[in-house]
């Protein structure tokens, strides 16, 4: 583990020579708010930038990803014959991560990186991606992140992690990938790991203890899938939900996809989507039937996947990261840290 | 790093129609090349994406048996954008077949074992892959009695007739066709609802019975019941179930009961298993 300053003076000439070896994602402000997006040469991340609306999931898992394609010109030998796109293998790094988004990725990996299959374009972007934290000095109002195992200067997921001393920044290098990041942006003066992991120590604690959320997990496990599936509240938890689905695309955390087929002149193409189990059509039959044909059981499915069921399956915690997006985002207010504590209060009087 | 979405290319090598009313029809597939057909090693249960390059994917079970070499048979409900599609292809068109995909039924627990195949309409296809299976000269005498419930809406809307009658004429094997009514006077085998049929005719349960039910939800909600009145306990009610799927992997997030993924964790599981689940099937 080794520890470097930054000047900040020196960070834009080093982020522009780090771009000769990967491609630069980071905060910009755009129209709709602040955007982890890939950067164009001339443009710097904005590293003071509040919490970003949408997370960093995007760069691992893009909103639309082509997948597979296939020429229908039955002239070709190959026709109808369906290939692989070519997955993405050029580095990248990811400039002011905040530490909740690095832990997602973590458990996002849970899902398409597991023993039985791997997603080959979520795992080339991830082998590729280089994730350089910031950690977070001013928790905002919904950031409920030291609650569910991450926090303001979590470490996990990431392979920088650095902290924001006013004239300069200071960097803990956590991983080989930091290392040789660190070096293409020839980044190398060392300062003393002992005071300087003090320093982090003493804004982590500084960090943590301005948030204020209350909310509790330590009784979800002990709790049974059907005793919290039967539980009364699940009602009043929908009922202002008006399914639009902006929990689960802000939500760094939520991967679920649907895959598409187009087609434009003789070429096919698939593609896979965001896709959100708010929607109706999420589990549709094509016989008609519906598993979760109604409002309640979508909203009661979203809450129970992300505090009950990951947390079963996987036995890493919940699958939230308290970012708070969601939250702040929620068009009708529902409060995941309020369902959060309503499940984990839950007693069933059987 | 292999690539799970990726199919296998195939072409249509027979297309027959299946029923009267010419909504299912059971499509014969050969491999385009030849080494995909020994990676395509599948076990009767399974399921496997059918994926036409600009159309999409549908996750359908896969009718013929593991016994049956040099092609692979799947029965398909016209319902629809694919499904309405691959009805409109035709013999020689070439497409893909992505799997085979999920668990299958438990055929080592099975073994020795006294085998109840219950099964509704098109979802019987799984279920010919395995009484194929079953009946195979290698395999019978790993089994004890075989009895088969079968039913479909009308004389009409029987699938792999010729099959059927000539399973019917074997004595390893008891069969019990029925059908929700028919005007047919010769027709001479059971009218009614599979589940009653069941609780008429299937073998009262002892330890070495098991059941594996595969049909459409209202009928496997009825059968239980049934089941159960029979004697059989949940760990012996084996059923196959079907919940939208799209990626088949167990990734997409769209199958979950619980936190059971159909596509991954199943589609097969014991009625022990789906009673500790919410009822979203």
């Amino acid at each position: 583990m080794n520890f470097i300053t930054i000047d900040k003076k020196d960070w834009a000439p080093g982020v522009d020579q780090s771009r000769k070896t990967y491609r630069v994602y980071g905060p910009v402000e755009d129209k709709n708010g602040c955007q982890i997006k890939p950067l164009a040469p001339d443009m710097q991340p904005k590293m003071d930038a509040p919490v970003t609306v949408m997370s960093a999931k995007s760069v691992l898992f893009p909103q639309t990803e082509k997948i597979l394609t296939a020429t229908l010109d039955e002239s070709k030998e190959d026709h109808h014959v369906m290939k692989p796109v070519e997955t993405d293998d050029m580095p990248r790094v990811v400039l002011g991560i905040r530490p909740y988004d690095a832990k997602a990725v973590h458990l996002v990996k849970l899902n398409f990186d597991n023993p039985d299959y791997k997603d080959p374009y979520w795992c080339a972007a991830y082998d590729a991606t280089t994730f350089v934290g910031l950690g977070v000095t001013r928790p905002g109002p919904c950031d409920f992140s030291t609650a569910v195992g991450s926090g303001p200067f979590s470490e996990e997921g990431l392979d920088v992690l650095m902290a924001d001393m006013d004239d300069k920044y200071l960097a803990k290098i956590l991983t080989e990938k930091g290392e040789k990041w660190a070096a293409a942006c020839g980044f190398a003066t060392a300062a003393d790991p002992k005071e300087s992991q003090v320093l982090f120590d003493v804004l982590k604690k500084e960090a943590e203890k301005q948030i204020q959320a209350d909310v509790n997990t330590d009784k979800l496990a002990q709790k049974t899938i059907l005793d919290l599936y039967d539980a009364p509240f699940w009602d009043e938890v929908a009922f202002s939900c008006i399914n639009c689905g902006t929990c689960t695309y802000v939500c760094p955390t939520c991967w679920c996809f649907d895959i598409q087929d187009e087609t434009r002149h003789n070429t096919a193409v698939r593609f896979r989507n965001w896709d959100t189990c708010m929607s109706s059509l999420f589990t549709h039959h094509a016989s008609g039937h519906n598993p979760r044909g109604t409002k309640v059981q979508r909203v009661r499915q979203r809450f129970m996947h992300k505090l009950k069921y990951f947390l079963d399956k996987y036995d890493q915690g919940i699958m939230c990261v308290g970012c708070g997006r969601c939250v702040a985002s929620c068009p009708v207010n529902i409060d995941i840290r309020e369902v959060c504590n309503r499940m984990n209060d839950y007693e069933t009087t059987k | 790093m292999e690539n799970p979405y990726l199919p296998y290319p195939v072409r249509i090598d027979d297309i027959e129609v299946a029923t009267e009313d010419k909504s299912l029809k059971t499509f014969t597939f050969v491999f385009v090349n030849p080494e995909d057909e020994e990676k395509f090693a599948y076990k009767a249960g399974q399921f496997a994406e059918l994926s036409i390059p600009g159309v999409g994917e549908i996750p359908i079970g896969i009718a013929s048996s593991p016994v049956e070499k040099g092609f692979v048979k799947f029965t398909v409900f016209r319902t629809g954008v694919v499904t309405t599609h691959l009805h409109n292809m035709k013999k020689g068109d070439l497409m893909g077949i992505r799997g085979p995909l999920g668990n299958w039924y438990p055929w080592d627990k099975l073994e020795n074992k006294n085998v109840v195949i219950i099964g509704g309409g098109f979802a019987f296809t799984t279920l010919r892959s395995s009484i194929v299976y079953m009946l195979d000269p290698a395999n019978r005498k790993k089994f004890k009695n075989i009895d088969v419930v079968y039913g479909a809406r009308s004389p009409g809307m029987l699938l792999y007739r010729e099959e059927l009658f000539d399973w019917e004429k074997r004595d390893d094997i008891n069969m019990h066709i029925t059908v929700d009514g028919t005007d047919d006077p010769d027709w001479k085998y059971h009218t009614g609802f599979v589940p009653q049929v069941v609780e008429d005719n299937a073998p009262v349960a002892d330890e070495d019975t098991y059941a594996i039910v595969c049909g459409p939800p209202i009928m496997i909600k009825f059968t239980q019941p049934a089941l159960t009145k029979l004697g059989y306990q949940p760990h012996q009610i084996i059923m196959s179930l079907e919940n939208r799927m799209k990626c088949g992997i167990g990734m997409c997030g769209r199958c979950n009961i619980g936190k059971e993924l159909v596509c991954k964790d199943g589609p097969v599981f014991t009625l022990e298993e789906i009673n500790q689940t919410p009822k979203e099937y």
